[in-house]
């Protein structure tokens, strides 16, 4: 049963990093499809949503075609930085934050689209820079949406198995998160161990949900 | 000042698509007066021409210029961006940071940095324009919880906080009620008088144009046609 505790601290740690890559990643790409005019975007906007609705396994096979060590990107990361990602859990915070990406940007681009662009051009009239518009006016506006869509995607994270396991594999301690842990548990008879680890991942869920929850519905003021 | 010089010298022209509608802007006007309003049907073009003159909207060609000072002027490769023009703008419906109080609101253009004013921001030029409007006690209020002159008032300190060298006004009164609309009008009329500076008025109101402008320009369909005898002051 002291072995539980590693499996859990693995998974929080996948999958706060993998929250944190989408921090930027959901935000940015958010930004840019709910502000920028191009083509392709809507084009855009559905390839990088495939990620909720593929199977995990389909896209762990993407990923090892990609990152793997014959992959296109596995192989120049080998071969100029001697870095592998098969089976070691920065291999595991990627296909998490490949899977839990579109929850971000979609919660970002719907926040940044509900936000009165009104607001954004009073800004500019009163003297603010782009960059100061954004930081004063457009992020605080959205903060809560984009928080929303992050704890959404933790909760994900911490759930994520199947592009998990084809990517980083199941080593005890080193990529064994929680989820594969259970299926390994189950495997080997180990009820205790599953009864255990199902408890932890659900109340980690619970919590999650219930704080992305309270965020969700309060519309930002003044919005209405 | 030079005699060739106006306080407004307008001449801008933009196309807009939308939709497969096609709508052209061909606004031009150069006039001395300091208390202008802009009158016309909606739709006619008049927020749009606002919009050019504070540099929110990009035109396809033309100049803008307000007193020496040129804004615009694409042939000769100028466009300030709007953060640099230096206009006062009163947006319809107020556009008030609802993030932020009443007194950061009206702070917000005093500092152009990359963060909003603190809570418990004091500056004596923001404290005499709260006064002025009578939003002190609001100060820490959110625009939420004001009424629509308090939002009106809140909107034009904003504005004037930051002596900006004109000032643009789009429909101030219109989500206003009828006794407070003449109460507001009033007040503004007051400030005018002690704050010099160009006015541009959008309204659909007779009472505005009577009582705030000193010449009239209609906009129809994208064009600025002069000095319509119905909309003049009697006398």
């Amino acid at each position: 049963m002291e072995g539980a505790w590693v499996p859990l601290l693995l998974t929080l740690k996948v999958a706060g990093w993998a929250t944190a890559l989408n921090l930027f990643l959901g935000v940015g790409v958010g930004y840019l499809l709910a502000r920028k005019r191009f083509w392709g975007r809507e084009l855009l906007d559905a390839v990088l949503t495939l990620p909720m609705v593929m199977p995990p396994t389909v896209l762990g096979y993407y990923l090892l075609v990609l990152v793997g060590r014959r992959g296109t990107i596995g192989a120049w990361l080998q071969s100029t930085f001697g870095i592998t990602l098969i089976f070691t859990w920065q291999g595991a915070v990627i296909a998490a934050t490949i899977v839990a990406f579109p929850l971000v940007f979609k919660s970002a681009r719907a926040a940044f689209e509900s936000i009165d662009p009104q607001l954004e051009q009073a800004a500019r009239v009163l003297g603010l820079r782009e960059m100061a518009v954004f930081l004063r006016v457009t992020l605080p506006l959205a903060w809560r949406g984009i928080l929303a869509g992050l704890l959404l995607a933790f909760a994900r994270a911490t759930g994520e198995f199947g592009a998990t396991l084809m990517v980083a594999g199941s080593i005890p301690g080193k990529t064994q998160t929680l989820s594969v842990a259970v299926y390994e548990a189950v495997q080997a008879g180990q009820d205790d161990v599953a009864n255990f680890l199902v408890l932890v991942t659900s109340i980690t869920c619970i919590v999650v949900l219930l704080t992305a929850g309270r965020l969700v519905p309060g519309r930002v003021a003044g919005q209405g | 000042m030079t005699s060739t010089t106006r306080v407004w010298d307008v001449d801008v022209e933009r196309r807009f698509e939308h939709a497969g509608r096609r709508f052209d802007l061909q606004a031009r006007f150069a006039t001395d007066s300091t208390r202008l309003a802009l009158v016309g049907a909606s739709g006619a073009g008049k927020s749009q021409t606002l919009k050019i003159i504070a540099g929110l909207t990009a035109p396809d060609a033309g100049h803008v210029r307000l007193g020496p000072r040129t804004l615009l002027d694409r042939r000769a490769g100028i466009d300030l961006p709007a953060r640099d023009r230096r206009l006062g703008y009163v947006f319809q419906d107020y556009a008030l940071f609802p993030h932020l109080t009443v007194a950061q609101n009206v702070t917000f253009g005093l500092g152009t940095g990359l963060l909003n004013p603190g809570r418990r921001v004091d500056d004596p030029r923001v404290r005499r324009w709260l006064d002025a409007f009578e939003l002190a006690p609001l100060a820490r209020h959110y625009p939420e919880q004001l009424s629509g002159g308090q939002r009106q008032r809140t909107a034009l300190a904003r504005a004037l906080v930051a002596e900006p060298g004109a000032l643009l006004l789009d429909e101030p009164f219109a989500a206003l009620d009828a006794s407070l609309r003449v109460r507001l009008r009033r007040e503004l009329a007051e400030l005018l008088t002690r704050v010099p500076i160009p006015m541009i008025l959008i309204t659909h109101d007779e009472a505005d144009v009577e009582n705030l402008a000193d010449e009239v320009l209609r906009m129809q369909d994208g064009h600025v046609l002069r000095d319509v005898p119905e909309f003049l002051p009697p006398g």
